[in-house]
């Protein structure tokens, strides 16, 4: 056998940008369900839950093809410890999307028509924020090509930047959405208390997109 | 008799050498898909036999004689001859069964412990130079670890002068032809500086200089010319921003290969070719510490052994190789081979018998340091330093035996 040919292990900088592309169309898929949400169609929201089931099971299937690829006697470009912990923020944008559907379908839950618009704008914005942090992994592999160094650096450390200012822009619309819902929080009764879980839900999805920009902002500046 | 035998085994050894080691030079090529399998084995072929031709004389010269004191062999020239052919039967015995299990064993290690392993034992412990032997053993380890730094450095100019710029691409237009002279160069100086006495050509350092200059301008000029061939890439991909540097590299790449393969020829070609030299010698009543070079013949052998084993099972092994070896992008794999490839050939030409593959890996690692590549499997180091361990010993024991073996047959 080779020596040479048993030296180079699978790279993990493609199944990661796969299993990215996995999570943000989990992502996708949440400004479709508010909309059934806001039009109050229950059928085609269990069936929206469905569907990001079978895709966050997608990128399940990637992470653990991934860590699986990832034993310790393997030399990488990105360290193993920042690339498994990337792994994870982008898995948690899955992860939330499928809570989110899960309590939206199992409560039936139609949203309230004063928190319809603004509650949409969230949803966008966040939607918006996942694909820039797509963006920035698809980065990865010219990251790689110019060894982490000069030019890719300064363009990838912007579109962090872009990200992080997505991410901000997402925390103000939450705001607006949760002051609305405390303004008819009577009305809704304990329901109120599951609104105010999905806002924290959906913008969570923002927190691990920016997660991701900021962990690996961390390991491009070592 | 034993002339046929030696002739016979020093063939299978060229043989074996050509079929497993050539892939790893030009699997990089074939596997990105610069070079189909019948070019490769054309382009290595020509190569490796250069390379055995023009550089293997130094190494050769040190397995046939520089191991050995060849004052105290004088005595009884018969023992060298019962020894260097045990040597050539234990390394191929070695080289088959290895292979046959799927083990990477070094020609070199094998044939260098062999003839260590007779030497001490047949000759005795005083035969053995042992400065030659402990700076063979130490270039084993400094070798690989100057590839690696070499190819560090690579990496890095080459990511200063090529992909960290504005417009790769024709930045690395622009410095391509610079990489193309300075290999062509650099391996012609080795070459032609006092390093042809074989073919009766002797140049002194000016004329090198000047010689190799000339090559290394039409070296640098067959780079341009194929490089401003190479196609920008059409479509403005964002995500496909460095598809086009790498075609650039694409050819790069096959012209380190070639320097790979030229450095093989002639490290390995000594392996196969250094004991027969030596028997050769005391068949024909030659005096052993003969200062004549080693014969262009001799060479040919050696290096026709090698296109042999290339061109019968070398190919399959490439195609294997290339299929494995996807990861290391042209980029890379120029980085990693132009490190490679100037090591082994400035050990060749100080007669430094290497193990190319070991170096190979020494560089690729030195560009994985840079951050260069993807993964990279360390238990390769682990297995080296295993068959290291085990081929010494292996070859020595066998080559004792194998020494008995044909001195009782022969006498």
């Amino acid at each position: 056998m080779s020596l040479i040919a048993n030296l180079f292990g699978q790279s993990p900088i493609r199944p990661m940008q796969e299993h990215m592309r996995a999570a943000v169309r989990c992502a996708r898929q949440i400004l479709p369900l508010f909309e059934e949400m806001v039009a109050g169609d229950l059928a085609a929201v269990a069936v929206r839950r469905q569907e990001i089931d079978r895709l966050e099971h997608e990128a399940d299937r990637i992470k653990n093809e991934i860590r699986s690829h990832l034993p310790k006697r393997m030399f990488l470009a990105v360290e193993r410890r920042d690339m498994l912990e990337i792994l994870d923020y982008q898995d948690s944008i899955a992860d939330v999307a499928q809570d989110i559907a899960e309590l939206a379908d199992m409560r039936g839950m139609v949203v309230p028509k004063a928190l319809a618009s603004a509650f949409l704008d969230l949803v966008r914005r966040v939607v918006i924020a996942c694909e820039q942090a797509e963006r920035v992994i698809n980065e990865l592999d010219e990251l790689v090509e110019t060894g982490f160094r000069g030019r890719e650096v300064a363009r990838v450390d912007e579109m962090i930047e872009e990200l992080s200012r997505m991410e901000s822009d997402t925390d103000d619309l939450e705001e607006r959405v949760q002051r609305l819902l405390f303004g008819i929080e009577n009305e809704l009764g304990i329901a109120a208390i599951f609104w105010y879980k999905l806002t924290d839900d959906v913008a969570g999805m923002a927190d691990y997109a920016e997660r991701v920009g900021n962990r690996l902002r961390l390991f491009i500046a070592n | 008799m034993v002339l046929w035998l030696a002739g016979v085994l020093a063939m299978y050894m060229a043989w074996a050498i050509g079929a497993n080691d050539v892939a790893n030079a030009m699997g990089t090529s074939v596997g990105s898909g610069s070079l189909t399998i019948r070019r490769a084995v054309i382009v290595a072929a020509v190569l490796e036999f250069s390379g055995a031709l023009f550089v293997g004389g130094h190494v050769t010269d040190t397995v046939r004689k520089g191991m050995l004191d060849m004052q105290l062999v004088q005595a009884d020239p018969q023992l060298l001859l019962y020894g260097m052919l045990g040597a050539l039967a234990a390394a191929a015995t070695l080289l088959a069964v290895a292979t046959a299990y799927g083990q990477p064993v070094s020609t070199t290690h094998a044939i260098v412990g062999a003839i260590v392993g007779f030497g001490s034992v047949a000759l005795g412990v005083d035969a053995v130079n042992w400065g030659k032997v402990a700076q063979i053993v130490a270039s084993w380890v400094t070798s690989p670890l100057i590839g690696g730094v070499f190819a560090f450095l690579t990496f890095n100019l080459v990511r200063y002068s090529i992909l960290d710029r504005d417009d790769p691409f024709e930045a690395a237009r622009r410095t391509g032809p610079f990489f193309f002279f300075f290999v062509t160069f650099v391996i012609a100086l080795v070459t032609l500086f006092k390093g042809l006495a074989n073919l009766k050509l002797n140049f002194d350092l000016p004329v090198a200089l000047g010689l190799s200059i000339a090559i290394g301008v039409v070296g640098a000029g067959l780079g341009w010319w194929v490089i401003h061939r190479v196609k920008r890439a059409s479509s403005g991909d964002d995500d496909r921003r460095f598809a086009g540097v790498e075609r650039i590299f694409v050819v790069l790449q096959v012209m380190t290969a070639c320097a790979v393969a030229f450095a093989h020829g002639s490290n390995d070609v000594a392996n196969a070719v250094g004991p027969l030299a030596a028997i050769a010698a005391v068949v024909n009543n030659a005096d052993l510490s003969q200062k004549a070079p080693v014969a262009v013949w001799m060479l040919s052998i050696g290096g026709i052994g090698i296109v042999f084993g290339l061109a019968t099972w070398g190919y399959r092994v490439m195609e294997t190789v290339g299929r494995k070896i996807t990861e290391l992008t042209p980029s890379r794999g120029f980085s990693a081979e132009l490190a490679a490839a100037l090591t082994i050939v400035v050990a060749s030409r100080f007669g430094i018998p290497v193990s190319t593959t070991h170096i190979l890996v020494g560089s690729v690692l030195g560009v994985g340091l840079a951050r260069g590549i993807g993964a990279l499997d360390l238990r390769v180091v682990g297995r080296i330093l295993v068959s290291w361990i085990a081929t010494l010993p292996i070859a020595a024991t066998l080559s004792i035996f194998f020494f008995y073996f044909f001195k009782g047959l022969f006498t």
